[in-house]
């Protein structure tokens, strides 16, 4: 079989005579001499080249009782030629141009379908692109290309400067920068160093790393991604529904009509046999099921294929559609909201000996809190002192000799003498803002405090007031308590605060939330997904490589709270370019049908069928070019 | 007198087309081929003005592969969607298209061409 392209030039060079023929009728040109012979030739040969597939698939329908866009072309073509040939045989006039454009408009639009759609599908293909072929292995001091089939978890591999990465991993030596920006969206490049995680597909560049491969095969974060977007870009959206019952009854509909058109022409309205054929044909050729069929899948299809690139992965057409309804965004706290890594904020009294001596003391411990004393002196490059005796007082703090003299850190009482009155101020005012705060001690004396807090990733504040400005109503829901949760809550401007509340009933207090509207939960995945799958909408961010897929409807690759006003404003803008293509299908149907059947003739607004074929044929043409207009639409951040 | 005529066959037409189209044609369920070893189970599907079989019935956890044979020459049924499988594939005409099942859940799961004007369903059990 030919393909649409040729099946479309070859049907324009033969129609261009009769084309000729109808502008030199207009401008009184010399006619072609047997017009109506050479029209008939012609349009055969167009119908047997060209044509012929229309019937044949529309025949195979109908023997399944099925009937579809071919159908109608070839129903709407077959009438008009056949008549014409009777026409010509009785000395009538003709209209086999019709039937010759009609399929020339119609092979035009399915050309031009075809390419649009193929662009509209391109984001699964970028992504397999970034798939790798080979990978360099380090084995017995060797090196050595293997297929990436080939690479196992645990094997030690080599990436170049400019070499993509082979697979999902962990960086033992080297240090280069990465371009992450094909899988997660983030455009700066990331620096990486032994201990950091690299992600199969991304583009190394300056340096050399040797890195131990992970994950391998579809466990990789790209091969899930991929999944996601194609899972994503073949579902439905409920909205759909409609437009799907309307689709089904459509093409028998639109036939009964026309006959309908016919008979009311002939019998009731006494119009020439001629011109009661011509309403009917243009009714059906005009008629167009599939500009309502792919309204919403090409934007879903658009929609999901840009929110990947941007590192938004969004699971299907439902979790697109209500997520454009969304009212209320509700939060997690810890690595959610804030960094989820406490770091210390405060330290009062002689700075850098208190916090050494707490560095050095804290570096003993394996409390979750020391780790940000520690790292707070190592920023600031101070030598660690040797502890002697160490001991790990539950719930009290802990101890230690430094230099001969005895120090701790943790409450004031470990300390022999009451607390000095301006340090205890101090402490209380740090504590209402939220904040852990310990006491150093030295020789039985409080000599210093320090502050300890979660703060709020930098993408928080500007994120949560753009989601109000939006008019979503912001929640925190988180297990601190009251005071520490109002800090942060104050510091990043959102709305309400639940706090106080047990890992198990964050679910529940979504679903209050859900009262009052459509509720987003935005967490990080791994604790919250009673939470992520309560809620209408769970977003889930992943933070690197341990993308929270199960989870949540949406997941946000990148660790951005920005991320969450991108992804919902890209639902809302694809949602609404849906109802837009749905009500541009429908509408069309509505006003073109009624046109096409001669409704208007009375006041000279009728249609030709090679019109009415010129004009389906862009109908469905114009919705897939409405949905690749959203690869350009703003995106708000 | 002839336009009486016209009218009655109009209406003959809208009935036929009433009675062809909407009327019930039920098709029959076609059960896949499982292999001897029960290693894997296949069926071929004649993708031409629908799909025949529309209806594949297939065994829970055998692997499965169907066999997409496009005669259609249609733009309408170039491609073939499992939404609920996240499958979208094209399928080439009068070449044979393997397309593997997941058959790991029970359940029925609907297939339809690119425009979702055709409708097939393959049913796991």
């Amino acid at each position: 079989m030919m393909s649409i392209k040729k099946r479309f030039w070859l049907a324009l060079m033969l129609a261009l005579p009769m084309l000729y023929d109808m502008l030199a009728m207009f401008f009184n040109w010399p006619m072609i001499p047997n017009g109506d012979w050479v029209a008939l030739i012609l349009t055969t040969l167009i119908m047997l080249i060209s044509g012929r597939a229309f019937v044949q698939s529309a025949w195979a329908a109908f023997l399944h009782h099925h009937a579809n866009m071919d159908t109608l072309v070839a129903v709407g073509t077959m009438t008009a030629y056949l008549y014409s040939i009777y026409a010509l045989l009785h000395h009538q006039g003709v209209f086999f141009e019709s039937a010759a454009y009609i399929i020339v408009f119609v092979l035009l639009g399915q050309y031009l379908e075809d390419k649009m759609r193929t662009q509209a599908s391109q984001s699964t293909t970028r992504l397999l692109q970034l798939q790798v072929k080979n990978a360099t292995l380090i084995k017995d001091g060797q090196t050595k290309e293997v297929p990436i089939e080939d690479v196992k978890i645990g094997d030690r591999l080599l990436v170049r400067p400019g070499e993509k990465i082979a697979t999902d991993g962990k960086v033992v030596a080297g240090h280069s920068t990465v371009n992450e920006s094909m899988i997660t969206g983030e455009s700066m490049p990331i620096e990486k160093q032994a201990g950091d995680a690299v992600i199969g597909g991304t583009l190394n560049q300056t340096g050399m790393l040797e890195y131990i491969a992970e994950k391998v095969g579809k466990d990789t974060m790209l091969a899930q991604i991929v999944e996601i977007v194609k899972h994503a870009q073949s579902s439905h959206a409920p909205i759909q529904k409609l437009a799907d019952r309307i689709a089904d009854i459509f093409v028998p509909v639109v036939l009964m009509i026309a006959i309908a058109v016919f008979a009311v022409w002939y019998v009731f309205l006494d119009a020439e046999l001629a011109k009661a054929l011509t309403f009917a044909v243009s009714t059906i050729v005009i008629a167009c099921p599939c500009a309502l069929g792919i309204a919403t899948p090409t934007a879903l299809m658009v929609g999901t294929g840009r929110a990947a690139k941007l590192g938004i992965l969004i699971k299907n057409g439902e979790v697109l559609e209500t997520a454009s309804h969304i009212k209320n965004v509700a939060f997690d706290k810890t690595g959610t909201i804030t960094l989820g890594q406490p770091v210390v904020t405060d330290v009062i009294g002689e700075q850098e000996q208190a916090l050494t001596l707490a560095a050095g003391l804290e570096s003993l411990s394996e409390h979750p809190l020391a780790g940000a004393i520690v790292k707070k002196a190592q920023d600031q490059k101070l030598t660690l002192p040797t502890v002697t005796d160490f001991k790990n007082l539950t719930g009290q703090g802990v101890t230690g000799i430094i230099n001969g003299q005895t120090v701790f850190v943790g409450k004031p009482d470990l300390a022999s003498q009451p607390i000095a009155k301006t340090l205890q101020v101090k402490m209380n005012q740090l504590q209402s803002d939220g904040k852990t705060v310990a006491a150093i001690g030295q020789a039985g004396k409080v000599i210093g405090l320090i502050a300890i807090q979660d703060v709020p990733k930098p993408s928080a504040k500007a994120a949560i007031e753009k989601l109000k400005q939006q008019g979503y109503h912001t929640v925190m829901i988180t297990g601190d308590n009251e005071q520490a949760a109002q800090a942060i809550a104050k510091q990043v401007g959102i709305d309400e605060v639940i706090a106080s509340v047990m890992p198990g009933d964050k679910a529940q207090r979504v679903k209050n939330l859900q009262n009052q509207g459509v509720t987003a939960f935005v967490g990080d995945g791994i604790n919250d997904a009673p939470a992520l799958a309560t809620a209408d909408v769970g977003i889930a961010m992943g933070s690197g490589t341990d993308v929270a897929i199960e989870t949540g409807g949406i997941v946000l690759i990148k660790n951005s709270l920005k991320d969450v006003v991108r992804a919902l404003s890209i639902a809302k803008k694809t949602f609404a370019r849906i109802k837009l293509n749905l009500f541009w299908a429908l509408i069309y149907n509505l006003i073109g049908i009624p046109i096409a059947a001669g409704v208007f003739a009375h006041w000279g607004i009728e249609l030709s069928p090679a019109l009415a074929g010129l004009a389906m044929a862009f109908s469905s043409a114009s919705v897939v070019a409405s949905s690749l207009l959203l690869n350009v639409a703003k995106i708000d951040e | 007198m002839i336009k009486v005529l016209v009218l009655l066959i109009a209406v003959l037409l809208i009935a036929a087309i009433i009675w062809w189209f909407f009327g019930r044609h039920q098709e029959k369920a076609v059960a896949a081929d499982v292999s001897a070893d029960s290693q894997d189970q296949k069926v071929k599907v004649e993708v031409n003005g629908g799909y025949s079989p529309s209806t594949i019935v297939l065994k829970k956890g055998v692997p499965a592969e169907l066999d997409f044979y496009r005669k259609d020459p249609s733009s309408c049924l170039e491609r073939v969607v499992f939404p609920d499988m996240g499958i979208n594939e094209k399928l080439p005409q009068n070449q044979l298209h393997q397309i593997k099942v997941d058959t790991s859940k029970a359940g029925e799961y609907e297939f339809a061409c690119g425009m979702n004007m055709f409708h097939g369903k393959v049913i796991v059990k």
